[in-house]
């Protein structure tokens, strides 16, 4: 029965001096891949997915539009809302809007400006052909529609 | 008489590193700025009035969405999928007058994509991202790579090497007119299923 007692000779500890090092080295990251959001999303954002996806290239040239139903349900109702920066607008304030986004951007940059609609999948055409039209109107025409990435198994 | 080395206690480096990291792992938000993109056509003012270019009925291939997300293709219903689509959309680009009912030639085609204000937004994306595939393929495999590398190297048309696969996957003519331009007609949506 001795034979199993024996204990192993071998030192049975991970070494643990370089784990500060690993975890900067994860901290770094988070910290260089991380933004801060500057306004909280006050609308239902569930995105739809399609395949065929092309990235921006210039994150400083894109203009946020948010749509979708407010979470607020009891104060705002039900219908999907339109909202940019921190407050709601109507479709017909898109122009203003559109303006004071091309105002931050240099001369020669404000025709490039793309605009990201991040529309929640239960939003119906309806309230983003509005918008569509008043981009249109507001010489903004370059549009990303917001998707995920679909699995394709 | 060597004096003692001041030290800093390093035991809770760790610690600290922990609660940054695990404070950076909450807030952060991977941006997600990926989507279809399209360029929406100038205004109707500053159309020319008298642009009434008559489309022969072959080049036209329609799809309608009514408002309970029902697609019709071409005049009948369709519930095939999307890559079903894909497939109709890319015959019909390139048919090269060979069926009389379809295309003559992509430059004259051009896809027409009405949909109902009460339409979801869920099957806009999904057509739209079918009549797109059918495109990106075409383009992909004109300039011999994969869709993939295709998404990737239009989206970064500076690279003149990345500028010359996007002409090629277009077929651009010397004169600057494009062979097989991506012609998508988002029609403005009809009234019914909306306020």
């Amino acid at each position: 029965m001795s034979k199993f007692r024996k204990k192993a000779k071998v030192k049975q500890e991970i070494p643990t001096s370089s784990m500060p090092d690993v975890v900067f080295m994860l901290l770094f990251f988070f910290m260089v891949t991380t933004q801060m959001r500057e306004t909280s999303i006050n609308v239902k954002q569930q995105l739809p997915e399609a395949t065929m996806l092309k990235k921006l290239a210039r994150k400083s040239l894109v203009a946020y539009l948010y749509i979708g139903e407010p979470k607020k349900t009891e104060q705002w109702g039900k219908e999907p809302k339109i909202q940019v920066n921190d407050v709601f607008i109507e479709p017909k304030d898109v122009i203003q809007w559109v303006n004071s986004e091309k105002a931050k951007l240099q001369e020669f940059e404000r025709d490039q400006m793309t605009v990201s609609l991040k529309v929640d999948s239960d939003a119906k055409r309806g309230i983003i052909a509005d918008v569509e039209t008043e981009l249109r109107k507001a010489n903004a025409r370059l549009v990303l529609y917001s998707t995920l990435q679909r699995r394709t198994d | 008489m060597p004096r003692p080395t001041p030290d800093i206690p390093s035991a809770s480096m760790a610690d600290i590193a922990f609660l940054l990291l695990v404070f950076f792992l909450v807030t952060t938000t991977i941006a997600n700025d990926r989507g279809l993109s399209i360029q929406l056509p100038p205004p109707p003012e500053a159309m020319p009035p008298d642009m009434d270019v008559k489309i022969q009925e072959r080049n036209l291939f329609k799809i309608q969405v009514n408002s309970f997300d029902n697609v019709l293709v071409e005049g009948n219903p369709f519930t095939g999928s999307p890559a079903e689509l894909t497939d109709m959309i890319k015959k019909f680009v390139l048919n090269y007058g060979a069926d009389p009912n379809s295309s003559d030639n992509p430059e004259k085609a051009i896809v027409s994509y009405k949909t109902d204000r009460g339409t979801s937004h869920k099957k806009f994306i999904e057509i739209l991202d079918a009549v797109q595939s059918a495109y990106y393929q075409i383009y992909a495999d004109n300039a011999g790579v994969s869709v993939r590398k295709w998404l990737e190297l239009s989206s970064d048309l500076a690279d003149p090497q990345n500028r010359e696969l996007y002409d090629l996957g277009r077929k651009k003519r010397p004169d600057g007119t494009v062979e097989i331009p991506m012609a998508l007609s988002i029609a403005e949506p009809t009234k019914a299923g909306g306020k």
